[in-house]
Parts: C-alpha cells; sequence; structure tokens
C-alpha cells in the first residue's frame, strides 16, 4: 500500500495511539539541572543513540505571505552553524556517520539525531550549533529554495498531491490549516534570511519544547548533553496556539481534470480532537472501516470484493485545532462512480449500525496485540515518546494505552459514527478522467 | 498488501548489509533441514515480537515468455485459500492476533512475513508452511485480483512519467537478459494470466528446497528448530529448479531513450551502465564499485552533489546508486536534474565532466578512507530495527549469495583501494553499455 502526501500527517496522528501494553519498555523521566525534560529508554543492545524532539507550533503558524517558512528552516538549519559552512558541517555529519534533520509539520516542528555512541560528543555539538547559530548562508538558501521550488512544480504531476490540495482548500479555505506545509511558489520566493533568524529565535525556545531518546546512554550524561545543546535556547517564545474551526464538511464533489488513466480519490469527514474523551471509540470504529491491514471493510468491499482498487483506506486526522477522517484510493477512471457509490454506502452502514460484536472483538485484539510492534525499532520509540509528550498523555500511557482500547463498547462506537460519519456530508475530491461523475461544483 | 520492490529494496540491501567496523553484521544461526529448506535465525530482544519470513528463490527474472507478472499475480493470490482456509483468513487470523503482514515481489526473489508476538509464532508458521503446497485458487478470486493487480500498475507506472520512463530504461538496458521485463510485467500479459498457468508456476517454484525460512526477534535458535522442523520439515522436497535465464550478450552500442509527456513539470537526466553483481560479470570490481558509488553520489559531500548542485549550480540534485547485489547483471546509474534554465546538454556534460576526471585523475586515497568509514559505521544502524537482517539475509539468500557474503560485507569494504576503485571506474564507465534517459515536459505546441 502506499502512503499518498495527504495521508501522511494521518498516520503521525496513529502513531500517537500506538502506545501501550505490559512490555519490558521503561520509561524515565530526566530532569537536567538547566531545568529541562526529557523521556529516556535506555537500551544497551547496540551502540546507538537517538534522539527525536519537536517544539510546539509548526507551519500553521508561518505568517501570511510567507507560507512555507518553518518547512524553508527545516530545510536550511542543517546547512552550515557557527563556524562551519554548508560543506563543511554536511561533511562532519557524513564522514562521523550522525544522521541530524529537521522536519515541518502543521502542528509542530520537530527534529531527529541518531548517532554512535562513540561520537554522541560530536553530534549532540553539531545540533547545538544548527540550533543556536544557524548561518543561513546566502549559497546553501538558494540551493535549498530551488529545491523546493522544484518539489512544488513535481507536485503539480502528481495526481494524488493535486488531490490533497484540493481537499485541504475544500476543508478549511484560508485558515492555515488550508495551505501547504511548504509553501507556495511565491510565498517561498519571498523569505528572506531574516525571516529564517526571527523563526529561530522566536519558535525554537524551551517553553515549547519536549524530547524523546533512545539508545545506550545514561540519564546523567543524557542531563548534561541537553543543557549543552537546548540550555542556550530562549526560556520563551510566541504563542503557538490556534483557534479550534470546524472543517467544512458539506457533501461537494470536486473533480479536477487531468489526462491520467487512473483517477486518484480523496474523501473526508468530521473526527475527533486527540484529547476527546471519545477519541479511542473514533480509533477502533476507524479501524473496522477502513485501517491499516487486510481486513477493514472498505479493503473488503473495494478491493477484495469487487477489485476496484489496490490502495484503499481511510484514518483519523486528529490535529491541534481540527479532526477529520479521511481515506483514498486509486481507481480506473471508468470505475470512479462505482468506487464512490461503495465508500459511500460503507460510511452509511457504519454511521447507521456501527459494528458487529465480532468485529470490535477482532479489532480490540488486533490493536492490543499489535501495540509492541510499534517499538521495533530505535526511532519508532523516540517518534511515539515525543507524540505522547505532544499530546500530554501522560509518561504511563505506554502502560495504560491498551485499557482505553479494551473499555470502548459497541454503543460508544455506534454514538461516535453517528457522529462523524454523513455520506451526504462527505467531501470527496477526484483529480483524473472519471466517467459518468459530476462535479457539485 | 502485496508490494513489489525493486529499486527501493536493492537499495535498502546496500544500506542494511553494512555492519561494524570487521565486525560480523548481523551473526545469524544457520541450519538447514532435511528436504533442503534453509533456516536462518536473527536473535534482537528489544520486544516480544519476532518477524516470520518466508523467501522463495523466484522472481519475475525467472518468468517465461508471455508470462511477465506472473511471479507478482502469484504472490497477490498467496492471500487466498488454501485447502484448509477459505480466501481471507489467513489475514483474518493473523490481524485477530495482533500480527501484522506483508509480501514483495522482486526480480530475484519472492517473500513472505508476518510481524507478530513470539508466543504466535508457530501458528503463522503453520498456516505459512500451510500454503506454500495447498494454495487453492478458482476464478472467483483471480478475476478481482487481476482488477486490483491492474490498478497496482495503474499507480505505479502508468500515472508516473518517470516511472514509465524506467521501464523503457530497462528494456533498452538489458537486450535479451529478463531484467528488462517490469517486475509487475506488462499490462497484455497481466490480462493474460490464467488459473492453469499460475499454479504451474506455483508448483514448480514454491517448494521447501526452494525456500528460505527467516525469523528474527526474540527467539533462540533452539526454540525455532522444533518449530521449523515440525511444520516446514514435513514437505516433501520437490526435484530441483534451474534459474536459466536468457543471458546478456556483449553490449557494443549507446542507447538514449527521450520521454516527452505533458504531465513533467521538472525535467531530469540519467545515465544507467550496465555493471558487474557479486553472481555476474567480474565480480573483483563489486565492492570497489560500492565506494566509488558513495564518493560520487552517496550523500550531501559527495562528488556529484558538491560539484553539481553546490558549487556549479547547474542542478537541483544529482547523485548516484549502485545495485551488486543481483543475480544477474547489475546497474550503476548517475542522475541529475537541471537548475533553472540549465540546458540538457549542459546538465549532461557537467555530470560527464566529473566521470571523466575520476578516469584522468582517479579518486584520492583521502576519499576512499572517509567513506569507507562511513559505510561501515553505517552498518551499526543496520542492526537497530527487528527486520533489518531478516531482509538483508533473506534477500542474499533468495539471490544466490551467502549469508558470508552478507557477514564479511564490513571487511570487503575495509579492503577496497583506491587503485582497485579506479580500475573498476575506467570498466564501468563505457558508454556503449549504457542507456542515457531523459524526462521532458511536452513539447509547447
Amino acid at each position: 500500500m502506499f502512503v499518498t502526501r495527504f495521508l501522511r500527517p494521518i498516520l503521525t496522528g496513529l502513531l500517537l495511539i500506538g502506545a501501550g501494553p505490559a512490555l519490558a519498555i521503561n520509561v524515565e523521566r530526566v530532569k537536567t539541572p538547566g531545568g529541562l525534560e526529557a523521556w529516556l529508554v535506555q537500551d544497551n543492545s547496540n551502540p546507538i543513540v537517538t534522539m527525536r524532539f519537536a517544539f510546539r507550533g509548526g507551519a500553521a503558524l508561518d505568517p501570511k505571505g510567507k507560507v512555507g517558512l518553518a518547512n524553508l528552516v527545516a530545510s536550511t538549519m542543517d546547512e552550515g552553524a557557527g563556524n562551519l559552512d554548508s560543506q563543511s558541517f554536511q561533511k562532519t555529519l557524513e564522514d562521523k556517520a550522525i544522521r541530524i534533520r529537521f522536519d515541518a509539520g502543521m502542528d509542530n516542528f520537530g527534529g531527529q539525531l541518531q548517532t554512535l555512541v562513540r561520537n554522541q560528543d560530536k553530534a549532540f555539538d553539531l545540533l547545538r550549533l544548527a540550533l543556536n547559530v544557524p548561518r543561513f548562508d546566502a549559497e546553501p538558501l538558494e540551493r535549498i529554495r530551488s529545491q523546493i521550488l522544484v518539489g512544488l512544480k513535481q507536485d503539480e504531476e502528481s495526481p494524488h498531491s493535486i488531490a490533497g490540495k484540493a481537499m485541504r482548500e475544500a476543508l478549511y479555505g484560508g485558515h492555515p490549516y488550508g495551505r501547504p506545509a511548504d509553501g507556495i511558489p511565491e510565498s517561498v520566493k519571498a523569505i528572506i534570511a531574516d525571516d529564517l533568524r526571527a523563526f529561530v529565535s522566536q519558535r525554537l525556545t524551551r517553553d515549547t519544547l519536549v524530547i524523546g531518546i533512545v539508545g545506550d546512554i545514561t540519564p546523567a550524561k543524557l542531563a548534561e548533553l541537553l543543557d549543552a545543546t537546548f540550555g542556550t535556547l530562549p526560556a520563551q517564545g510566541t504563542d503557538w496556539r490556534l483557534p479550534k474551526i470546524r472543517a467544512n464538511t458539506d457533501g461537494r464533489t470536486i473533480v479536477i481534470n487531468k489526462d491520467v488513466p487512473q483517477s486518484a480519490i480523496l474523501f473526508a469527514d468530521q473526527g475527533l480532537l486527540r484529547d476527546d474523551p471519545d477519541f479511542y471509540a473514533a480509533y477502533v470504529m476507524n479501524h473496522v472501516l477502513g485501517g491499516g491491514g487486510f481486513t477493514s471493510r472498505l479493503y473488503g468491499e473495494v478491493r477484495e470484493k469487487r477489485g476496484l482498487a489496490y490502495s484503499i483506506s481511510s484514518g483519523l486526522n486528529p490535529r491541534r485545532a481540527s479532526a477529520t477522517t479521511v481515506g483514498g484510493a486509486g481507481t480506473a477512471n471508468a470505475r470512479v462512480h462505482e468506487t464512490l457509490d461503495v465508500v459511500k454506502a460503507e460510511w452509511h452502514r457504519m454511521a447507521e449500525n456501527g459494528v458487529t460484536n465480532d468485529e470490535l472483538k477482532d479489532a480490540k485484539t488486533y490493536l492490543t496485540g499489535a501495540y509492541p510492534l510499534q517499538f521495533t525499532g530505535s526511532t519508532r520509540i523516540a517518534r511515539m515518546l515525543v507524540g505522547i509528550q505532544l499530546a500530554e498523555l501522560g509518561i504511563d500511557y505506554v502502560k495504560s494505552r491498551n485499557a482505553f482500547i479494551n473499555a470502548v463498547t459497541r454503543d460508544d462506537i455506534a454514538r461516535v459514527a453517528k457522529k462523524l460519519l454523513d455520506a451526504n456530508r462527505l467531501v470527496t475530491v477526484v483529480v483524473g478522467r472519471p466517467e459518468g461523475l459530476p462535479a457539485t461544483r | 498488501m502485496p508490494l513489489f520492490q525493486k529499486i527501493f529494496f536493492a537499495v535498502l540491501l546496500v544500506l542494511t548489509s553494512v555492519p561494524e567496523a570487521q565486525a560480523a553484521v548481523f551473526n545469524p544461526t544457520t541450519f538447514t533441514l532435511k528436504n533442503g529448506m534453509q533456516v536462518v535465525i536473527v536473535e534482537n530482544h528489544r520486544v516480544p515480537v519476532v518477524t516470520h519470513m518466508v523467501w522463495y528463490r523466484v522472481g519475475s527474472a525467472d518468468e517465461g515468455p508471455g508470462e511477465t507478472g506472473i511471479a507478482h499475480f502469484l504472490e497477490h493470490l498467496m492471500f487466498k485459500g488454501t485447502k484448509k482456509r477459505k480466501p481471507g483468513e489467513f489475514s483474518q487470523i493473523v490481524a485477530r492476533n495482533g500480527g501484522q503482514e506483508n509480501a514483495f515481489t522482486s526480480t530475484d526473489y519472492t517473500a513472505y512475513f508476518q510481524t507478530i508476538a513470539t508466543d504466535r509464532l508457530e501458528m503463522v508458521m503453520e498456516m505459512e508452511a500451510d500454503r506454500m503446497t495447498n494454495l487453492v485458487i478458482t476464478d472467483k478470486e483471480v478475476e478481482p485480483e487481476r482488477l486490483v493487480v491492474l490498478e497496482e500498475r495503474r499507480s505505479r507506472v502508468d500515472n508516473n512519467p518517470g516511472a514509465i520512463l524506467g521501464e523503457h530504461i530497462n528494456g533498452a538496458l538489458f537486450l535479451n537478459h529478463p531484467y528488462r521485463n517490469p517486475v509487475i510485467g506488462w499490462e497484455h500479459d497481466i490480462k493474460a494470466l490464467d488459473i492453469k498457468r499460475i499454479m504451474a508456476f506455483y508448483k514448480r517454484w514454491y517448494a521447501p528446497n526452494n525456500a528460505i525460512l527467516v525469523v528474527a526477534g526474540a527467539i533462540t535458535a533452539e526454540q525455532v528448530r522444533p518449530l521449523a522442523k515440525k511444520y516446514y520439515g514435513k514437505i516433501p522436497a520437490q526435484p530441483p529448479v534451474v534459474r536459466n535465464r536468457a543471458k546478456e550478450p556483449p553490449q557494443r552500442a549507446a542507447r538514449k531513450v527521450v520521454l516527452r509527456d505533458k504531465r513533467v513539470r521538472q525535467p531530469s537526466w540519467r545515465r544507467s551502465f550496465l555493471a558487474p553483481t557479486l553472481q555476474w560479470g567480474d565480480k573483483t570490481h563489486v565492492y570497489p564499485l560500492e565506494v566509488l558509488s558513495n564518493i560520487l553520489g552517496g550523500g550531501a559531500s559527495s562528488r556529484l552533489y558538491r560539484r553539481l548542485v553546490v558549487e556549479n549550480k547547474t542542478a537541483v540534485s544529482s547523485g548516484a546508486y549502485y545495485r551488486g547485489d543481483d543475480r544477474g547483471p547489475g546497474r550503476f546509474v548517475l542522475y541529475a536534474s537541471p537548475r533553472g534554465d540549465v540546458t540538457m546538454d549542459a546538465l549532461e556534460m557537467a555530470v560527464v565532466a566529473e566521470i571523466t576526471d575520476i578516469i584522468k585523475n582517479g579518486i584520492t586515497a583521502d576519499e576512499v578512507i572517509r567513506a569507507k568509514e562511513r559505510m561501515v559505521a553505517e552498518a551499526v544502524y543496520a542492526r537497530d530495527s527487528l527486520s533489518g537482517g531478516a531482509r538483508a539475509l533473506g534477500a542474499a539468500l533468495a539471490s544466490g549469495l551467502s549469508v558470508d557474503d552478507v557477514e564479511s560485507w564490513p571487511d570487503n569494504i575495509a579492503a577496497v583501494t583506491a587503485k582497485q576503485i579506479n580500475e573498476a571506474a575506467k570498466a564501468l564507465f563505457d558508454n556503449n553499455r549504457s542507456v542515457t534517459g531523459l524526462l521532458l515536459p511536452a513539447r509547447e505546441s
């Protein structure tokens, strides 16, 4: 199955939920003398340290006219810092097999570091330089800008990217969630080095920072490295909160004509925020409807029975200020109409009748049993540690998570499905040459 | 479900078959069952989970005339029923037990896997062993699945101009070897495959003596051994099959493939050279070429990126990669995409200048030392994930390599000299053994 650009945030959302049962994973809270907090999972099976961190507030906070700012910062912070110009910085990273990267999501600005234990002092020092004294020299800035602009052009080649853009705009209009995180050509061209510097000083601050580490390192050593790396960042930054907004799901069908043999389809309806008490009911419901694996209703009806698509799935997308349930498929132009009819019928069936006892039982054994599978690599664990902190689920979440899943009842799901799913409200975007499918707008 | 992986997988193998300095990489335990099925165990006790994989020594390059795509189509159909189980039941049972599963097909192998709690390993073993010989398929399953595969082809290839060009480059690069055909198959062949042919292919290739069991995770070899014997050991061996593939003749002419497509927004250039692998051509060049590809195009400080993207500003991206693990002929690929209004001719000249420089002046000893250190260090990361070792070892064995080829990779890389790289480069970069591919926007009418 492939993941489309638009669906990617959904998967990130799901990762949060994948934290859970009685695992031999022990999460320690590390408090540094400098006042930072980090969650650590010690693991000495390999001489590696993996750290993931995030600052609250992401691309959704980009100023109007400079959309794509957070993304441009993320792409240029590792292109020279302190006394090291871009090539010296990159060469040091590569020669020591140190991996440092930054990424700008809609809601958070993230970063990652992975290093061999023997190079850890160097690795954290390079990260310190990138966070505290990035250079943003003209050469790397223009080079990265040209790469982002090319990426934006290439998005216009892909039916799924085009569909994602149309869907964002349909759901959120002028709200920041309606804009692409990597910007539009005009806004990317308008960003100057001072914008990048202002971003770093105002947004990469200690009050919004969360950190998760996995690997062969002691709490004491870690505390020392964290203070040296993050301790000199400003204590406070600008407000990162966004007003809540309801996605505009008004039942539209948007058709974008494109001469391709297979139409890209996206559909979206209401969802639940991560802190909603019914979130777990929605999570289990979505698993039955179109969640991962080869056993969901959508997979069975669209792919197994009718052969309408290779990929078909749905997922929850709980962002900080708005939540949706979204799905996607790729279908031959002649069969788009049929595919959408099946999707809508399943949407309606779930809204009317919820799930059966057997479906609920199977969903629970899958979701709880598969939980340990999310801890099979350092990067995955570090991501989870950060996700749990961002969602404020508590350090015991890894142990308590499966109980939340197990507590979900059929009635909970029926209630949530009725509230969230309405086939008449479903927004649909089709990019291709779908036959016999009228656009409603 | 079924993914077929080609380039991605080869790249993965290169990355994951990397070890710590002069140490073995994954330290597997291996043994062979009486019926000839090879067993590999990689211990990793981080969480109480195992990855259970069965690899078959058959891929798209083992298909006969008129049946391209049959290996991959069969891979999809393996998720249908057996004499014992209804269609879809396999996946339902795996999911009900908190397991995840998938499968993939490449030119040289086909593999199936489940990741699941260690105490459920026996259950998935029983089911995987069952479908090795007891598959039952009827038109009721085959026809919708054929449509699924055709949709898969559309989304992977037809909806993607770069992938269409890739198919044409392979067709031109391999004059006779079956690597010229796409793993997913040609559309007309997919449409024509019938149950009789698919079942004949299945019976011919799916047998314990043509398969490898790999178990990675929180388990010991002593725990796996009785289970492997109980479920796989009882399946009778079949007459051995020979992987008899059409051979590649000497190549004597440079080729060029140009795709103009109105969907293309950003042009790109690539040149693929026919290259040796550990099982094809002059294998002494393989490890030197791996180091060369790292120096030339491995990252942001590589020669191509530094010169074309950072210094000359002729390209937005440029690099190189090499597939030296394939059973048949390998390929060494250079690529670049122009910046601003740089012409494709100027872009090509800039890449060629770098190659000419290497041929004329060679790689420096310092570059070689640095590249080798990086590559060997990356190996430690490969051990981190549950499936990394399982995939690297499974792919190697199913392609015809040995466990030792994987485990001694760091030593072999560490032994490479600048002189060997320079010789390998001279042998490799012969345009008469290459295809140049251009992806261009449609001409303005």
